[in-house]
């Protein structure tokens, strides 16, 4: 009989009733097809795959991992909160112990969305990932939490999220900046000056295999893992990297992502992007879920795969294999990276622009973070965007020193009520969120 | 007149029923052994006295096909099996000749790798050497393409009795139900086969030889000839029958709970409006998961002849039954015992029933009357449970639209219905205990075979259309059309209406009874390739609902 040896949890919520617009590649029926394969095998009826209903998050949920401008409600839609809501699910089911991991197969996608949100950028609105990380370490206690991120795409949304936070290790492969949507994610990308080593991205050449992306996995991603030791690992399972999506120029096969996601073993995966909905969402779900459950994979194979035709060249091999060195050099040597980063106490201010290519909308940031030795750092965020919006987002992390707890209050006392729309203080250390 | 007959494991109820009321009901005592003889006893019974050309109705519910899974009392069947990319189908195997071949169809229909004719022969004589007359067919997403199974079965038909196709069981996904199903009809056809004619001919000697119609799990009937391709639909169809007996008094516009409660289990199930709840899938027993529609039905093992016992100095009540209770001279204290102690029940014999309480009580430190109120009330509060744990699992079922997520249906029941022989006892206590209205339902002993009696014709039918390909079909019902790119929704649903009408009038259905029509699904979407659109898919499942025949409402509602 078939049974899984590992107790798992699937949310499915494929959205039928939204889309972006009508044939745009997020459309109703992106996972179609992907629930009649794994209708038609029998999933949901295999012993110890158990089926959650997605929930709806709350604005406090939201407000953990966002500032979002003007409010919630004016950036998101039913389906972005019960998306997200299907993560959190998963999240209760895994850390309640109900299952020993769990995978919500969510749209719409969120890594692509950072702090703060004007709007939809790459599809995305608010991070899903980050919203459930944030829940699972207010809710649980969770301290280390590790996000690999596999989608295609530079997950620049979850990136910026825990850019500061040496807690949580966010490693991203993806396709080449250069060659691609969102044009970032290069190897000295590597987070804030209090989390530097925290944030690896792993950009992949074009033409990049199965052998390709479970070399990364097995050179970097795995040791990298083994010492950061995190209490729960989350993979970001986009599956834009298949050899036939068509907004990519991966190689990637579904027995290659279920081979990564047993060699990874998260416990909860989410559903990133992946445009390919009738040859390579049906399988690489399919096969992402026996993996997660134990149970052989051998036979989920794509009906026009040949093994032959995507094999990688071998420049791109060493190209693959130059990358990695460099990660797991900056990786070990993380620790003085830190201590190289300014005075304990000072600030560093960085500019930044962001392009929000689904909703047209142009935003300007100024940062300015301590620098601390002993937590992430409080900062302040300056956002001004095309819309006509200008706020000031005021973030204590969750772990704060006293000392950044405090200066986190000195910068929202300090704002100047009349040069912004809102004053924000997201206060993570008492789970508050206020404006003034 | 209408007969209506339930077999039951213990006993078999028979009713006869005319525009003014319950003319015959008994009880019968079920030889399991020889269910033949046991219904013509009780058509003999039913028609004594009564000119058989008043009949116009006949519908026999059994527990043949039940018992015959459960002693695995069934023909060697063959089954071919093509599976193509996807978990392994050596994981649904069902016995001996079980064969899984190349093939492949996608989700979308198309044909990824053909069938192997060479292959299939060779088969035939491994499974011709193995004296098999019975073959299964079933290909993964059949019910999007059936070709290769009518292929293979053009290969099979010569060298076996019947081959039964997968894409006739429903219209349903998921293959490995699929197998399950289609494995069941083939083996307990030549069984079903032989009694249904042998009842046929024996009531044509009566002077009855009108249509017979079987109760299927879904609470409606078919015909006997249409249940010659589908046996494994009567299973279970006694819960059914109970449930159908309730729905008289079930509330208008309100949801009610019903509880059969037996000698060994109570089963529990729901009525929407006056309708019951349906299975999404098919029914599933443990382990056994089908694609045969069912009513969302379950049972707890607890009843009046449970085992109470004491362990841990915890009071315990079944799940196992080990005889009739005390008072009526069975070896273990019983729930119907504790009822007896407590004055509700006047039968049996109360010296033997205060004996076996008395034990209880003495492991309980309590006395008697205590310990039977205790006893009673922990068989409400377990029912009860159940009940409402099945609540809790049919309203957090996964939704896949945000409309169904943010509208959808709660159920929240008004009403409890009571059958079975201790249900007058228990009204009252589970009233009292949850604040819910109660009630027995009249004539309770034979509620199931009035329900049998007056359940219409069911059916259910999925059409998809695919204006990309140009085709839409329902292949269940072997129907396939050429169709345009400019096949609208109100198409769909004309041509499903029709196909609906078309199906329950084969399986006898009364063409006064088929306008309760539902759409239960409907699902609409673009195909887009490479940006721009190309066509559009539109499935829809239609429904003729469960429920009862018209004009005996009013008679039921004066018993």
């Amino acid at each position: 009989m078939l049974k899984a040896s590992n107790k798992t949890g699937l949310v499915f919520f494929p959205a039928f009733d939204w889309a972006i617009d009508p044939t745009h590649p997020e459309r109703e029926e992106r996972l179609l097809y992907t629930q009649d394969q794994v209708t038609e095998e029998g999933v949901f009826d295999i012993s110890g795959i158990i089926e959650y209903k997605p929930e709806i998050v709350t604005v406090q949920d939201i407000r953990r991992a966002h500032f979002c401008i003007p409010d919630e409600k004016s950036i998101t839609t039913e389906s972005h909160l019960i998306s997200a809501g299907g993560a959190k699910a998963i999240a209760n089911a895994v850390l309640n112990k109900e299952v020993k991991n769990g995978f919500a197969l969510v749209r719409p996608p969120g890594h692509h969305s950072m702090r703060v949100s004007h709007g939809g950028r790459g599809f995305c609105h608010i991070n899903i990932e980050a919203v459930m990380v944030e829940y699972i370490r207010t809710q649980f206690g969770l301290k280390r939490i590790a996000v690999v991120d596999t989608d295609c795409h530079h997950g620049d949304g979850t990136n910026d999220i825990f850019w500061h936070d040496p807690d949580v290790l966010f490693i991203s492969l993806h396709q080449d900046g250069r060659t691609l949507y969102p044009g970032t994610g290069f190897t000295g990308e590597l987070g804030g000056p209090n989390a530097r080593g925290s944030n690896l991205n792993i950009p992949l050449p074009p033409g990049t295999s199965t052998e390709g992306y479970l070399y990364v996995i097995k050179n970097c991603v795995l040791p990298v893992l083994e010492e950061f030791k995190p209490d729960l690992i989350v993979n970001s399972a986009g599956q834009d990297n298949h050899y036939t999506d068509p907004l990519t120029n991966m190689n990637f096969s579904a027995q290659g992502y279920a081979m990564l996601t047993s060699l990874l073993k998260p416990d909860i995966a989410v559903l990133e992007g992946g445009y390919s909905i009738e040859g390579a969402l049906p399988y690489v779900n399919l096969g992402i879920i026996l993996s997660m459950a134990g149970i052989d994979y051998s036979g989920v194979i794509e009906p026009d795969y040949d093994p032959e035709r995507l094999k990688q060249s071998v420049s791109v091999t060493d190209k693959i294999k130059k990358t990695t060195d460099t990660i797991n050099a900056y990786w070990k040597e993380k620790d003085e990276l830190r201590q190289k980063t300014g005075t304990p106490g000072s600030f560093e201010t960085r500019h930044r622009e962001i392009f929000y290519d689904t909703d047209n909308i142009f935003e300007r940031q100024k940062e300015k973070i301590r620098i601390c030795r002993d937590c992430g750092g409080c900062f302040e965020i300056d956002s001004s965007a095309s819309t006509g919006n200008h706020i000031l987002g005021v973030h204590i992390p969750i772990n704060a020193c006293k000392a950044c707890t405090e200066e986190g209050y000195r910068f929202f006392d300090q704002a100047d009520k009349h040069k912004f729309n809102q004053v924000i203080l997201q206060d993570r250390t008492k789970d508050l969120y206020e404006i003034k | 007149m209408i007969i209506g007959i339930d077999v039951g494991g213990t006993n078999t109820d028979a009713v006869l029923l005319s525009a003014s009321g319950i003319e015959k009901k008994f009880k019968y005592a079920t030889d399991a052994a020889d269910l033949f003889h046991t219904i013509l006893a009780c058509f003999e019974k039913l028609l004594d006295g009564i000119d058989p050309k008043r009949i116009k109705r006949i519908v026999i519910s059994t527990t043949l096909t039940t018992n015959a899974i459960v002693q695995q009392d069934m023909n060697p069947v063959g089954m071919v099996v093509s599976a193509g990319p996807g978990i392994d189908p050596e994981f649904f195997r069902t016995g001996e000749q079980y064969y899984c071949v190349s093939g492949s169809i996608n989700h979308r229909g198309r044909e990824k790798a053909p069938v192997n004719t060479m292959e299939i022969n060779d088969i035939v004589q491994k499974m011709e050497k193995a004296g098999i007359e019975y073959v299964g067919v079933v290909s993964k997403f059949c019910v999007r393409n059936p070709s290769h199974e009518i292929l293979i079965k053009r290969i099979l038909n010569r060298h076996f009795k019947k081959v039964f196709l997968g894409h006739h069981v429903s219209g349903n996904l998921n293959f490995p139900r699929r197998i399950a199903t289609t494995h069941l009809n083939a083996a307990v056809f030549s069984l079903h086969k032989s009694f249904f004619e042998a009842i046929k001919d024996s009531l044509k000697q009566m002077g009855l030889s009108i249509p017979i119609h079987i109760l299927k799990a879904d609470g409606g009937t078919m015909s006997l000839e249409s249940s010659m391709s589908f046996p494994g639909q009567t299973v279970l169809s006694g819960p059914a029958a109970s449930i159908m007996g309730a729905i008289p008094y079930a509330p208008k516009k309100q949801d009610a709970i019903v509880l059969d409660i037996g000698g060994t289990t109570t089963d529990i199930a729901f009525l929407v409006n006056k309708a019951p709840l349906l299975e999404p899938m098919g029914i599933q027993r443990g382990q056994y998961k089908s694609l045969i529609r069912s009513l969302q039905t379950d049972s707890k093992g607890i009843g009046g002849d449970s085992v109470v016992r004491v362990k841990d100095r915890e009071l315990v009540i079944g799940p196992d039954r080990k005889g009739p209770a005390m008072a009526f001279g069975g070896p273990e204290p019983t729930p119907t015992d504790a009822l007896i102690v407590l004055g509700l029940m006047p039968e049996g014999n109360a010296e033997k029933a205060r004996k076996g309480i008395h034990q209880i009580a003495l492991e309980l430190g309590l006395d008697d009357v205590e310990t039977a109120d205790k006893i009673f009330k922990k068989c409400c509060s377990i029912i009860l449970k159940k009940t409402f744990e099945m609540i809790d699992k049919i309203n957090t079922q996964p939704v896949y639209t945000v409309h169904e997520f943010l509208e959808g249906y709660k159920i929240s029941p008004r009403k409890i219905l009571l059958l079975g022989g201790p249900a007058p006892y228990f009204a009252k206590k589970i009233e009292e205990l949850y604040h819910i209205k109660t009630i027995v339902v009249p004539e309770s002993s034979v509620a199931n075979a009035i329900g049998a009696a007056l359940a219409r014709t069911t059916c259910e039918i999925s059409l998809n259309a695919d204006t990309e390909q140009g085709i839409v079909t329902a292949h269940e019902e072997d129907f396939a059309e050429p169709i345009s790119k400019t096949y609208s929704e109100d198409d769909l649903i004309e041509t499903a209406h029709a196909l609906l009408k078309e199906k329950a009038l084969n399986s006898g259905a009364d063409p006064d009874n088929i306008d309760d029509v539902e759409v239960v699904e409907f699902q609409k979407f673009n195909i887009v390739r490479n940006f721009s659109p190309k066509g559009k898919i539109f499935r829809t499942k239609m429904q003729i609902k469960p429920g009862l025949i018209k004009g005996f409402e009013h008679i039921l509602s004066q018993l």
